[in-house]
Order: structure tokens, then sequence, then C-alpha cells
């Protein structure tokens, strides 16, 4: 996909003025958050859960290696064939090289971020392999030439009105706006296609390394129907979703529902251990698991290692009020949202996408519903430190803070550049006591007054008052 | 509770914006900390907290005025500040140096001696002698430093609770961002003015007259707003109602009607 990134200002005005968009948006901004607290006060264990799913990354990410290769072995022995790729071409390939030795025409999909990541459908496209998209909010963007805006929910950005024109011009059947109706017409649509696949991809939200399982999670049961129809099962995920046991596995997927959508459990959770055994009525003939690295493993160890906890729940987008504003699309690549903007400079680099960890008031609301604990905020900060560091801060900022902070390490200075400072926005606030309007602030006076200083600084009038002896 | 015997002495961290645009903040609070029985003095080393610096990744810079602000504050058994978000950034200066350094238990002490003022006044005072003539609907915007990185949010209403003049109508999503952050107000000058638009609603939609809140950064961003928007409601720092200093306008408002002069 077109990284867009660099002109994420840009994406943000249009997002802004855009009224379908900010009308979808508002479903967001009054669903997901809502739901969640409620589900965590029907939990009070909820907090101490948080504290060990962070506990437990913690530990996973420091023996990944371990985990890995344990879950590789498991694979291996229920009949199963393991890749490891390190960059998006090598996983591109991999997966080509398989569909094509089954001689596949088309490739049914689960919904999976990683292969939005490694760009995976348009480079199937391009080699003759026809992918379809089967979770209903992807099926959707696949016919609209999309890409999610959202990780679990990638179709929020839409409205009913959407979705209702976008069939009716591709399922030629009259046009609905009922959402039973829609949701027949893509299932009807979609049978076809499940059972004529050659191959289904999937994503995975864990693997289980005690037992070389993958599992995901879905409330459609699209992924059910991907993994289990086709002759080949192709799991396509990231390093980090590792974890050492079943049992492991059920405290992230208490995490990961109520955080994600606020329910106790997702509708569907299932589990792919190997291929097909003989007394086993369905299932792939062959499975096989392509591990992504994609500058993963580079983050172990490093500032950015805590984000490896993250288990792709969207509760920090869900929240984020800057998100809630603009939209996952204005990010300008497939990670939006706080863990986007600590993701993305790390998958495409931070001169693509230095905008990104700026773009946060450091809220704090993110980390605050993270239910592994990552400190995203501190995060940003971390690539703001490296911007500063490479030269990246545009120019009048950097020079900006420089000089400011000149004064600020002078304190007789710092005074006297307050009292300046002080005086000066009083001359202009004038009788008004606020300012309409200032060139060197247009950012904040082209949308607010700038109000006035009431009175001399303070640091005047107490020095003043103690000199006469008060 | 301290004990009664002894007065406690208060470093006041005066932060850059109170002493800048309110310097009646500033004033409160002493008066404040000297109804609930401490000694105020307000060290001349002190300039700003460095946060501009720390958020623009100027780590270096930031941990010289950290070096600076340590040293100031050494010394008083307490440093207070009118501000959740300032005094949220003493509480980090652990973070810029290596724990090896001396400047990290410097750091150190400094954070576990910092409140913000309505948290000290309640956290450790436990002050419930607040005496304001105050009379008005307010609403309480919770600002996202203190809130999320002090714990601020039942101290500043404990203390409007004691005032008998106060209505206190929550806002909905009063623990959401007003877009402020900083520079990024400015940076991201459209975005900012959508959350803040989103804040002004809530603020109106309660009815209230006045909007308090316990961060000057904040206040002002929403005072612009309100004021752009036409919207006739007064702001001002918490502190100015809990120590009933209200003889001089609300933020932005002129003083001349009032028949100041400036």
């Amino acid at each position: 996909m077109q990284i867009t990134s660099p002109q994420f200002k840009e994406n943000a005005r249009i997002a802004l003025t855009d009224v379908g968009l900010q009308k979808a948006l508002g479903n967001v901004k009054n669903g997901f958050p809502q739901k969640r607290a409620n589900a965590v006060k029907r939990l009070p264990e909820f907090d101490q859960l948080r504290d060990q799913g962070r506990d437990l990354k913690n530990h996973i990410i420091a023996n990944l290696d371990i985990y890995l290769e344990e879950f590789e072995a498991n694979v291996i022995k229920n009949g199963g064939h393991v890749h490891w790729c390190r960059t998006s071409e090598d996983a591109r390939q991999t997966i080509l090289k398989i569909c094509q030795d089954k001689g596949a025409k088309t490739v049914t999909k689960g919904k999976s971020m990683v292969t939005e990541e490694i760009n995976l459908n348009e480079y199937l496209e391009a080699n003759g392999i026809t992918p379809v998209e089967t979770d209903l909010g992807e099926y959707i963007l696949q016919l609209r030439g999309e890409h999610p805006s959202h990780i679990i929910a990638p179709a929020i950005h839409l409205n009913l009105e959407d979705v209702s024109e976008t069939f009716h011009a591709h399922h030629h059947k009259p046009k609905s706006m009922d959402p039973a109706v829609l949701m027949q017409e893509a299932r009807e649509e979609l049978r076809a296609r499940f059972v004529a696949a050659d191959v289904g991809i999937t994503g995975a939200n864990f693997l289980v390394a005690e037992t070389g399982s993958s599992i995901i999670v879905t409330n459609e049961g699209n992924g059910d129907l991907t993994q289990t129809l086709p002759k080949t099962h192709i799991v396509v995920t990231s390093i980090e979703k590792v974890v050492p046991t079943l049992e492991d596995m059920t405290l992230f997927l208490r995490l990961l529902a109520r955080s994600a959508t606020g329910q106790e459990f997702t509708v569907y959770n299932t589990l792919s251990t190997g291929p097909k055994r003989p007394e086993d009525q369905d299932g792939p003939e062959d499975y096989h698991v392509v591990l992504v690295d994609n500058g993963r493993s580079d983050m172990v160890g490093g500032e950015l290692q805590e984000m490896l906890r993250c288990i792709r729940c969207a509760a920090c987008m869900n929240h984020c009020p800057v998100y809630g504003s603009i939209g996952g699309h204005s990010y300008g690549w497939v990670y939006p949202g706080p863990m986007g903007s600590v993701l993305t400079p790390q998958m495409i680099g931070i001169e693509k996408a230095a905008l990104l960890p700026n773009a946060s008031t450091f809220c704090g609301k993110c980390e605050s519903v993270c239910p592994v604990h990552i400190p995203l905020p501190k995060l940003m900060r971390h690539w703001r430190k490296n911007e500063f560091e490479r030269h990246l801060t545009p120019k009048a900022a950097r020079w900006g803070i420089k000089t400011w902070a000149f004064f600020a390490k002078r304190p007789t200075l710092y005074r006297l550049l307050s009292q300046t400072s002080n005086r000066m926005l009083r001359l202009l606030g004038g009788k008004k006591g606020r300012i309409h309007k200032l060139p060197v602030v247009s950012g904040w006076t082209d949308h607010r007054e700038m109000p006035a200083p009431s009175s001399k600084t303070f640091m005047q009038q107490w020095n003043e008052k103690q000199k006469a002896g008060h | 509770m301290l004990d009664n015997n002894k007065q406690p002495v208060i470093g006041l961290f005066v932060t850059c914006l109170a002493d800048l645009y309110r310097p009646e903040v500033v004033f409160a609070s002493i008066k404040l900390l000297e109804a609930a029985g401490c000694r105020v003095e307000v060290p001349q080393g002190q300039t700003c907290c460095g946060q501009p610096a720390f958020n623009t990744g100027d780590f270096s810079n930031t941990a010289d005025i950290a070096r600076l602000t340590i040293t100031a504050l050494e010394g008083y058994e307490y440093v207070v500040g009118p501000s959740g978000s300032c005094i949220g950034m003493l509480h980090h200066y652990p973070e810029l140096f290596q724990p090896e350094d001396p400047w990290h238990a410097r750091a150190q002490a400094l954070k576990a001696r910092a409140f913000e003022i309505t948290s000290f006044l309640v956290d450790v005072l436990q002050f419930s002698n607040i005496k304001s003539q105050f009379k008005g609907q307010v609403t309480y915007h919770d600002s996202c430093s203190g809130l999320r990185e002090l714990g601020i949010k039942q101290q500043p209403r404990a203390l409007l609770a004691q005032i008998e003049g106060v209505e206190l109508t929550e806002m909905e999503e009063s623990e959401t961002c007003c877009g402020f952050g900083g520079t990024f107000c400015v940076k991201y000058a459209d975005i900012s003015n959508r959350m803040v638009g989103n804040k002004t609603e809530n603020v109106a939609k309660t009815g209230a007259s006045t909007l308090l809140g316990g961060d000057l950064g904040c206040l002002l961003n929403m005072a612009g707003k309100l004021q752009r928007e036409g919207k006739d409601v007064q702001v001002r720092h918490i502190v100015e109602v809990l120590a009933d200093e209200l003889s001089y306008p609300a933020l932005g408002e002129s003083a001349y009607h009032l028949g100041k002069s400036l």
C-alpha cells in the first residue's frame, strides 16, 4: 500500500472536514470505550490480570528464541511446516511459493494485519492469484479498494450508506439499507468463495509453544471456514505472538476480548494444531506457519522492547482523542493510533513517519487502558528524541527549543524574558484582556483567543514585595 | 497529618504559565498553604520544569534544566506547585539520569517531595478548612498529567465540597484531553482545535457559569476557545476559588469593567 505518513497533517486536515468519516468516528467514541469500561467493571481482578499479562509478556520476550523454537518443534511434530521470514519480501515470496506449489488460483483470507503489513494481497494479485477477504469489514474494503483504518474493526470509518452503495455496485442486487439483508448478501457471495478456495490464509492472535497450535479469534466464524475448508492452511503471523502454554493463552484471551470489544470472550476462538489427522473429519491437508520478523527482533533489548508486549486489542486507538478526531487512514500506513505511532517508525523508517510520534498530547489515556501496560507516551517520546538527535525535528522547532532552553538554564535571563513577554502580551491584550490575532502563534489564534496576562509576572511582584519588606 | 508543632517549609514551584499569565494563581496558592499552617518560600534559582524540551526530544537540555531545578528546590521539606503537568514533569526527572549517576538519587528525592497543590492540601495536610465566599455553578476539567501521572481526581472535588456556595456539575468526558498538549496545539492546530471544540461543547452542556481546573495550559486553551465561540463561561484555576481570590477578572476577561488599570 502507498505510504502517506509524511502527509499526516494534510490527511488529518481533510479527515476533520469529512462529514461521513466524522459521523463514523462518533460510533468509535461512543461504542468501544463504554463497552470496555462495562466489561472491566464486571471483572474486579482485571487490573491484576493486566499486571500478569505484562509480566508474562516480559518473560516471553526475554526468552523469545526458546519459545519460538519449542513452537516450531511442536508444529513439525504435528506434521506442519514453519517458515522463518526476516523481511516482508521473504514472507511474500514464501507464501507465494506455497500457493504456486499447490497450483492455487484463489485464496480465502481471515483478517490479518500482518498480511497488510507485508502487502500480501497486491503481491498475490500481481502473481495471478486472487485473494478474497472473508472478514465482513475486510470484504467491504476489498470491494472498495481500501485498506483497514482500524486494527480490529477495519471498516469502522464507513457508514451504513457506504456499505449499501458498495454492495449495490458489486452484487448487482437491489439497494438495501437493512444490515441483516446486507449481511445475508455478503454471506451468499462468500460461501461459494470459501468452497472454491485452494488455500486459506489466516493470521494468529497467539501461537502456543507447548502444543504447536495457532489460535484466531473472530466474531463472524469466517476464520474457521478459511482455515478448515481449503486443502492448505497458511498462518501468517509475527514472532512476538508466541506464548508458552494453553493456560497462558487463556490469560491473554481474557484481556484481549475485554480490552478490544468489551466482550467477556470472543465468539469464535479457534485453535489449529497441524494438518488434518486420519481420524479428523475435516481440516487442511497442509499446515504452514509463516513467522514474520520485519524489524521486531531488532526491538528486543532496545528502547522499544515494551512495544512487543502488544496484543493488538486496539484499546489505545479506541480511547485516543487524536485517533477519534481524524480516524486511522490519516496515519498513512497499516497501524494507526498510539500503537501505530510507535510501531510505524520502526517498520517504515522514522524519516517517513516522523510526524506520527509527535501527533500526541501525551494525555496518557492509551497507556491507562493498555491491557499489558505499554508506556506508549514514553515510547513516542523515544522517537521524538531519536528525531531530535538525527536532526529530523523541523528546523524552526529545533531552533525554538534550543533558544528557549538557553534562557531556561539562566534564571536571571529567564526572568527578564518572562517580564518582557508578559509586558508585550498585556499591551497586545489591551483593554479586552485577550489577543484576537497573533501571527507568530497563528496555530493558536486561528482557532481561539489568547488570554493576556492579568498583571506583572509573579516573580516581579513577589520580589518587589520582598524588597518593600512585606 | 503533619506534626502540629512543626511548621512545614514549602519551596514553591511557581511554574512558567502562572508566573507569566496568572500571578494571582501563585498568590492564591501561597495563601492556601499559609492558611494550612505552612511557611512558604520562593526559591529564586528556579525557571521551568523543562517539559517543552523533554517532549520535543531534546533530552540533553532537559537534563541541564532538571539539574538546575533539583538544585534550586533542594533543602525544602516539600515542593508544591499549582500544576499537575509541571509537578508531573518533576516526577519524570529520575528517568533522565542513569541509576549510578548521583543526580538520579537527587531526582528521586525531589520526586518524593514534590506535590501538586490540591493533592498536597488533601493527601499530605488533610486540610479541611477552606474558606471561600464563592457562589456559583462550576464544572471541573481533569487535566491529563495530574489525573494520570499523579492520581489527582478526588482531591480538587474534596476541597470544592467544603465551599457552601459551590454547586459542581460534572461534564461528560471530564477526563478527555482538551487538546492543549504544549506545542501540540500549535504544531497540530487543526486536530487540537477539534479536541478543544469537543471540550467546550461538553462544558457548555453542563450550564455551569465557571469552568475550573488545575493546569493553566489547559485553562488558557479552553478559555480562549470558549471566548472565540462566544460561550459565556468564566475560566479560573481552582486555587483562585479555594483561596477566595476572585477580585480580578477570570482568564482572558477584561480588567476594565471592574474599574482596574493594567
